[in-house]
């Protein structure tokens, strides 16, 4: 499902391709790795993990968190030379919180089950530190296309990272993905029981530690210096 | 004894990292030494304690539905509740500038202790999960607002300097390289986690 749900988000980029420059693929993929907002930056993992017991509500979120991104990026990239620094913090708040306010609108008259599952952490994108991380690091200096790019880019890495561990969590945790049961009742009656730990918020922090740890095994300049 | 259930529960069960991952992106940058940790952890307890109750009170007079009902019966129908994302953010962001200006003034050493901290804070998960958190459990008064502000701040400082102890004590262990740094923090996270678990249920 990982893969097939990655490769969905890219599908439509594919052709607009030769559109782009090496500098603006670069953008977009290097998020997704080397760069990834939740492994390497480490920005944006407060409220990342806590939805992930299940893979719905994590696809929503990573939705809400991409049009966040996408959007906030735009529009402070369009004001960044008519906004004073000094005031540039207060700026972003207000953007970033009434593109939320959207998305939280949004969810509860299109799907009010997710919204109340989500609960506050819908409101809790405002403060995820990748859209403030992104728009302070990237769309305050750049013009709005890069910008864009980038915010998608990022968004992309976040979901990646999400999917991955709700996959394992809904997996291990209730036998089953998207709600679907993908374990065969035979196996519970020969003795197989879902792992209570992984729906439990512990095992989401060690999944994402093992995440690290895969990564950087495969990505040597990424290991840290003691 | 609801003050004190609340306390020890914001405290050990629903504490702020270990059940919620609020405030994670300060909580694992900030925790190499336990001296930042314990000045991060003071700042978090502090700005917790003052904005709850403050978005309390704008929630239950300004924000909830019927809550303007104090302004005349023509007022009572209105719902303002869809603002409430802004005006928490405004009013956190405001709040710690505010607060850094005052401790700057009036205790010039607590001002450098914490100095760089206080303005952080406004982008600490923590501090608007507290505030999310207030609005959706429903609290009866100012008071257990209050307290369960302080209690999420308190946990926030326990969980930061106990792994800011960990992390300063693990530099000198031989950690296979991949997973050393961060990987080794998120596993210690989740195994401190795990410690917590027992105490859920707990009541008094």
């Amino acid at each position: 499902m990982s893969a097939e749900t990655t490769v969905q988000e890219q599908a439509p980029k594919a052709p607009a391709k030769p559109l782009f420059t090496a500098k603006d693929r670069k953008l977009i993929s290097d998020p997704l790795d080397d760069d990834n907002p939740i492994t390497v930056q480490v920005l944006g993992i407060c409220s990342a993990l806590a939805v992930t017991v299940q893979l719905k509500p994590a696809l929503f979120l990573c939705m809400g968190v991409l049009f966040v991104m996408v959007f906030g990026s735009a529009t402070i990239s369009l004001l960044r030379n008519l906004v004073p620094s000094r005031v540039r913090i207060i700026v972003q708040l207000v953007v970033v919180a009434a593109l939320v306010t959207v998305v939280d609108l949004a969810l509860k008259a299109l799907a009010y089950d997710v919204s109340k599952e989500l609960s506050v952490f819908v409101g809790l994108i405002i403060t995820n530190c990748i859209v403030m991380g992104r728009l302070e690091a990237f769309a305050l200096a750049n013009k709005p296309g890069p910008s864009i790019l980038d915010a998608f880019g990022n968004a992309l890495g976040y979901s990646v990272i999400l999917i991955i561990v709700a996959i394992f969590r809904e997996f291990f945790g209730s036998g089953s993905i998207l709600g679907f049961s993908l374990i065969p009742q035979g196996f519970y009656d020969m003795g197989y029981e879902n792992n209570g730990l992984f729906i439990l918020p512990p095992m989401a922090l060690i999944l994402v530690g093992i995440i690290i740890w895969v990564q950087r095994s495969r990505n040597k300049k990424l290991i840290e210096a003691n | 004894m609801e003050l004190v259930n609340i306390f020890v529960k914001s405290i050990f069960v629903d504490n702020m990292i270990f059940a919620y991952f609020l405030g994670m992106c300060s909580y694992l940058a900030v925790s190499k030494k336990v001296n930042t940790a314990v000045g991060l952890g003071l700042a978090v307890v502090f700005v917790l304690g003052i904005t709850v109750p403050i978005n309390y009170l704008l929630e239950n007079y300004l924000l909830k539905p019927g809550a303007l009902s104090w302004m005349g019966a023509e007022m009572a129908g209105i719902d303002l509740s869809f603002l409430s994302f802004i005006m928490f953010i405004a009013v956190i962001a405001a709040t710690v500038q505010i607060v850094e200006m005052a401790v700057e003034k009036f205790s010039p050493s607590l001002y450098s202790a914490l100095g760089i901290f206080l303005p952080l804070i406004a982008v600490n998960c923590s501090i608007l999960g507290g505030a999310l958190f207030m609005q959706e459990r429903d609290y009866a008064n100012i008071a257990q607002a209050t307290v369960f502000g302080l209690g999420s701040g308190v946990g926030w400082f326990i969980a930061i300097v106990a792994i800011a102890a960990i992390r300063e004590k693990i530099r000198y262990s031989n950690i296979p390289g991949p997973v050393r740094g961060l990987g080794m923090a998120f596993i210690i996270t989740g195994l401190m986690g795990i410690a917590f678990l027992s105490f859920s249920g707990i009541k008094l």
